[in-house]
């Protein structure tokens, strides 16, 4: 039973001390950012591997995830009469919930992976020591330029997936199932507001970008430094990444949305 | 005076002394090897010089000044002007060979790119690697890796260079270009350095003044020559490679016919 205790006491301090660290790091990184007003390249070279990389991936399961959506949404909708507020439907669930959601866990999985391993590489083959020993800081020339990047690629990949979303559902609705083309847009004009529905779901991606780009940074960056504690770090920042976008999306939901 | 003053030097890993109050001289303009047995702390002596590493108990002056106790700012100024160069090479993976070494002066400096250039290929050509300055790191053997390492070391004209290891897995021939391009180096741009190794016969052909490293302390100093000559057994077994000695082979525990006399679930 002590022995429980003890462990359960040193899992615990572990945990907290891994948080201290990862604040300080986030703050070290934040510093950092100013600095690359005068070193835009670094970014973009970034902005490329993180968002533009991304883009096929988050097209390909945005169109797909919305023509689920049409078909889905026509089904239940028909029953009521009401098919002709498909496009309302699916604006509102791909702006609000699925476009941030499900891009934040696409990104985790394709941008944020490879950020932990590379990071984490780099920390394994000395090029991040390398660099502190010629006087350059680590943080400020690898992390802040990637940190700034998926902050930068999330909420743009969100808003390319909600749009092709609405156009897959548009193509399954209209194209396949006969929903009035007018209808589906002007009710979808009609009923999805600007402040209330899409910039919350822009916020929303904001926050995801965030917590999935510090996590993958600080995984890599804090990973033991041979190939199975990045393999561990990799799976961790997937992990804690899907964790703390699905926690993050309850809390925004309830706060933007919920009368709590 | 010497460039590097190290005192009383504690640093502990968990429970376990690494260094248990070591004392060591680096003198200007000299190569000074740091050798001892695998795990010794001889890399962690290196990071610890660099300030990578803070000491439990004493401390490392470089110059006169006292490395830990500088300011972030101070520190990195001062590692401007000390070249490290680590076992693995440490290059950067995503820039080819003419980067790397461009990499500190373009940090450092607003030098313009002509200049840069030509200051690359003079080092690059320093260690016979100017014309494969297009390959990218993953494209070099381990030899030339270390031979850019030491380019992009030597890049900011440091006062000094650690070299961690750098004989280890090399041919004979870049073991014999990498012997000859330290003390070269050392001796044409009037550095000073320091070479971690248990390489006894490179390290002792290039060595001013060598340190002996055990169990967290200095075991015996000395040049090459007074070491040869040394009576020391612990001195003998390293220098002569033997087997048992001092430095047992069979790791501390139990004797070998207890061991056998007990029933496999004891053990």
């Amino acid at each position: 039973m002590i022995g429980f205790i003890r462990s359960l006491g040193r899992w615990g301090l572990g945990t907290l001390e891994r948080l201290g660290r990862g604040h300080i790091f986030l703050m070290h990184t934040l510093a950092g950012l100013p600095g690359l007003f005068l070193r835009p390249a670094l970014v973009i070279q970034q902005l490329f591997s993180l968002g533009v990389l991304s883009v096929l991936i988050v097209l390909i399961s945005g169109l797909f995830v919305g023509m689920v959506l049409g078909l889905q949404g026509y089904n239940t909708l028909v029953d009521f009469g009401a098919e002709e507020s498909l496009g309302v439907l699916v604006s509102l669930s791909l702006v609000r919930e699925l476009g941030p959601v499900v891009t934040a866990l696409l990104f985790a999985g394709r941008a944020g992976s490879a950020l932990t391993a590379e990071v984490g590489l780099m920390k394994s083959t000395e090029q991040l020591s390398g660099m502190e020993m010629m006087a350059v800081d680590p943080v400020r020339r690898v992390i802040a330029p990637r940190f700034l990047a998926g902050f930068i690629s999330m909420p743009l990949l969100a808003a390319m997936f909600s749009a092709i979303g609405v156009i897959g559902a548009f193509i399954v609705g209209h194209g396949l199932l006969g929903v009035d083309e007018g209808a589906f847009w002007s009710q979808m004009q009609t009923k999805t507001d600007w402040y209330g529905d899409v910039m919350n779901g822009v916020i929303k991606s904001i926050v995801f970008g965030f917590v999935v780009t510090w996590i993958a940074l600080y995984e890599g960056y804090d990973a033991t430094p041979t190939s199975e504690g990045v393999g561990r770090a990799t799976t961790r920042t997937v992990v804690h990444s899907a964790f703390a976008i699905l926690g993050l999306d309850f809390v925004l939901t309830a706060l933007m949305f919920g009368d709590i | 005076m010497p460039l590097i003053k190290i005192r009383d030097l504690h640093f502990y890993r968990g429970d376990r002394a690494i260094f248990n109050g070591v004392d060591i001289d680096i003198d200007r303009g000299k190569v000074t090897a740091i050798m001892g047995p695998s795990g010794t702390g001889k890399t962690t002596l290196l990071r610890l010089i660099g300030g990578q590493l803070r000491p439990d108990q004493g401390y490392i002056e470089i110059d006169g000044q006292n490395v830990h106790k500088l300011s972030r700012s101070k520190l990195y100024e001062l590692r401007k002007r000390m070249g490290m160069l680590f076992q693995s090479g440490a290059l950067l993976t995503d820039l080819n060979v003419f980067d790397n070494v461009a990499f500190p002066l373009r940090e450092h400096t607003k030098l313009p790119e002509p200049l840069i250039r030509d200051l690359v290929l003079m080092k690059l050509q320093a260690v016979g690697l100017r014309n494969a300055r297009k390959l990218s790191p993953s494209e070099l053997s381990g030899g030339m890796a270390r031979r850019v390492a030491l380019a992009r070391a030597v890049a900011l004209d440091p006062m000094m260079i650690m070299y961690d290891e750098p004989f280890t897995g090399q041919d004979p021939i870049s073991m014999g270009t990498l012997v000859n391009l330290i003390r070269r180096i050392n001796d044409a741009m009037g550095l000073t350095s320091i070479v971690v190794s248990h390489d006894v016969a490179e390290a002792s052909q290039i060595a001013d003044e060598i340190y002996l490293l055990s169990g967290g302390k200095v075991i015996e100093k000395g040049t090459p020559e007074e070491l040869k000559k040394s009576s020391s057994q612990w001195v003998r077994q390293f220098m002569d490679g033997l087997p048992d000695g001092p430095v047992p082979f069979h790791y501390p525990g139990s004797e070998f016919d207890v061991d056998l006399l007990q029933s496999e679930h004891e053990s």
